[in-house]
């Protein structure tokens, strides 16, 4: 799928117009250049490779299986064989955090996932056809955004019950008005343009018009939510989890595993101190990485 | 201006009819029978039955909905499937606890976030606005709960400096009137319960504004920026004007609009938050009440709370736009 569909492919994207701003036809190039001469969001991108590689390479860096229980080696704190020390069931926390990782990522990926898929989908029907079915479906984000967005979530995991999938669904549900206003505030204005109108004069139909031409070109916001909505979704979840509601024992969920701790905060602090850092260090890389992300999409700022 | 109010006002009520559409049909939503998840599985049918009979779960969905409007507009909120007790009465005396741990959060973040992001603007790029906005970075990362348990092991496990839970010590008497106790004991004269209330609410009040503080800090930052580069106030540094007279009176008060809708929206934030801020530091607020509900399965109770946070909201947004027509008079609503 091109992103510029009524653009030509620039041959000589060696040579720019400009050293300070590269002008080439292709987007993710030049939005890849900009993202480069950011120092925070290269930090953010090298986060985000570090915790990439440490999910596949799990098996590989963990010391430990994470799930092995020695009851003579609870709350051991850290040293050569247990680096981040063990839990209250002997189990080594490292290796945990380190299979955590996968668990985050899954997590932020089908979270963000649902959002996006529903959000995009409802937001450029609101925003593509109008009138009553944009008044219908508008409302209801209203009200959606009515509630505190963790409360909401607490709610629908009461209802589907407590698991980590169900946190999942619930949090991607809690994230869908904010996908839906974005992409139909670009519907809005990209409808209007003229490629647009010349893609209805020869006869497209609305499907395509919108799935075709309009929604690539609200591609840069939608990719910029997500990044972003990554971090909040891990942030939601593991509190999900914290309170009992998503992942449950022994799956090595960062949330959770910070929550086993609670009760032993005064005598083993790093049961509890290091699923946070690792929690922190996530988001962080992804809110980095967002923010970068949209400086280097901004059509504000492209010349 | 109260004919703008009026409007919005009955502009709410679909809203909130919406709001409690969504958190009635909460309960209707629960696969299964309802009556069968509060009860367990070793519930007789005859328990059932009554359950069923007293939630009025076996009335058609319209006439259900219409009796829980009904009587939520009698200001009955239930009562608990549990303990029996009157959820409305609950709540009145929770969410005093709720409203001055999320308002003194909000202030901490407000003028923390609002001088931080003033400072960075002025000095860009110096030292400060480095530290500041790094800081602000971390913030907007940082797991609430965490934070809240770190603060709790460094300044009440470890220093011993401030209590790790609750909202007053046991030796401590105050006289409740209002329940707001920071309140009720500048109205007592009881300095000492003041200073012990204070105490209580700093660890978990710098827990939940945390959030808030670090969005409004950037949030200030870039629309001050955007400020200090216009025509009027190069003219007022132009005639000599102080540079503070400036900053505060001339910037600050154009960029605070921007501010001001991310505070409302922050507001929610703090809601939400309150449910796991008060989890941990045991404050006696609607978030930890609707917390034990959601594990008790008591669904009466998480549907009242809930409908009343999101009223909460809802209403605060209002403010909020009330406010920004009052700080921007420009603003023409039609």
């Amino acid at each position: 799928m091109s992103l510029q569909p009524d653009s030509t492919p620039d041959t000589d994207t060696g040579t720019f117009n400009n050293q300070e701003h590269p002008k080439t036809n292709n987007l993710f190039k030049e939005s890849f250049l900009r993202i480069l001469k950011s120092k925070t969001s290269v930090i953010g991108l090298c986060i985000i490779i570090i915790l990439l590689l440490t999910a596949l390479l799990a098996p590989l860096i963990a010391t430990h299986s994470p799930t092995d229980q020695s009851i003579v080696n609870r709350y051991q704190p850290p040293s050569v064989d247990h680096w981040l020390g063990t839990d209250e069931l002997g189990r080594d926390i490292f290796s945990r955090i380190v299979f955590g990782t996968r668990i985050s990522i899954q997590i932020g990926v089908i979270a963000v996932g649902i959002s996006m898929i529903v959000g995009v989908t409802l937001g450029s029907i609101a925003g593509y056809f109008g009138r009553w079915i944009d008044m219908i479906i508008m409302r209801v984000i209203d009200i959606m955004l009515a509630f505190p967005s963790v409360l909401l979530a607490i709610a629908l995991v009461t209802i589907l019950g407590p698991s980590l999938r169900n946190a999942m669904i619930a949090v991607g549900i809690v994230g869908v008005p904010q996908f839906a206003r974005l992409v139909r505030s670009s519907v809005l204005s990209v409808k209007e343009t003229e490629y647009i109108e010349a893609s209805k004069a020869i006869g497209a139909r609305n499907l395509r018009t919108l799935f075709g031409h309009i929604l690539p070109n609200c591609l840069a916001p939608i990719i910029v939510q997500m990044t972003l909505g990554i971090g909040t979704a891990i942030l939601d979840a593991a509190g999900l989890s914290f309170l009992g509601l998503g992942a449950q024992p022994p799956t090595p969920e960062w949330g959770a595993m910070l929550s086993d701790g609670r009760a032993a905060l005064q005598n083993a602090p790093w049961v509890v101190a290091f699923p946070g850092v690792a929690i922190f260090l996530f988001v962080l890389g992804f809110n980095l990485f967002g923010d970068g992300l949209r400086d280097a999409l901004d059509p504000k700022l492209k010349d | 201006m109260l004919k703008y109010i009026i409007r919005r006002l009955v502009m709410l009520i679909p809203v909130l009819l919406g709001v409690s559409i969504l958190t009635f049909s909460l309960v209707h939503l629960i696969p299964g029978d309802p009556a069968k998840s509060m009860l367990g599985e070793k519930a007789t049918e005859t328990q059932l039955e009554l359950l069923r009979e007293e939630m009025g779960l076996n009335d058609p969905y319209i006439v259900q909905y219409g009796n829980f409007i009904g009587k939520i507009l009698q200001g009955d909120l239930g009562e608990s499937i549990q303990s029996k007790e009157d959820i409305a009465v609950e709540i009145a005396q929770k969410l005093p606890a709720t409203i001055e741990l999320t308002i003194f959060a909000m202030i901490l973040a407000m003028v923390i976030g609002i001088l931080a992001g003033v400072i960075a603007a002025v000095k860009q790029y110096s030292w400060f606005d480095n530290v500041s906005m790094t800081g602000a970075l971390f913030g907007v990362s940082l797991p609430i709960f965490w934070l809240g348990l770190m603060m709790i092991w460094v300044f009440a496990v470890e220093l011993k400096i401030l209590p790790p839970s609750g909202r007053l010590a046991s030796t401590v008497e105050l006289e409740t009137i209002t329940n707001f106790y920071l309140l009720d004991s500048i109205l007592s004269g009881n300095w000492g319960a003041f200073k012990d209330a204070f105490f209580h609410l700093l660890m978990p009040g710098l827990a939940l504004g945390t959030i808030p503080m670090a969005v409004i800090a950037r949030m200030t930052r870039s629309s001050m920026l955007e400020v200090m580069g216009q025509d009027y106030i190069r003219t007022a540094a132009a005639k000599g004007l102080k540079k503070q007279l400036i900053i505060f009176q001339h910037a600050l008060k154009n960029a605070f609009l921007p501010v001001l809708t991310i505070i409302g929206l922050q507001f929610g934030f703090l809601l939400g938050g309150a449910v796991l801020t008060e989890t941990i530091f045991s404050w006696p607020g609607i978030g930890r009440y609707v917390y034990q509900a959601v594990l008790a399965r008591d669904y009466q109770i998480v549907q009242s709370t809930i409908l009343i946070i999101a009223t909460i909201f809802v209403l605060v947004n209002l403010l909020t736009d009330i406010l920004y027509k009052y700080f921007d008079p420009r603003i023409k609503y039609e």
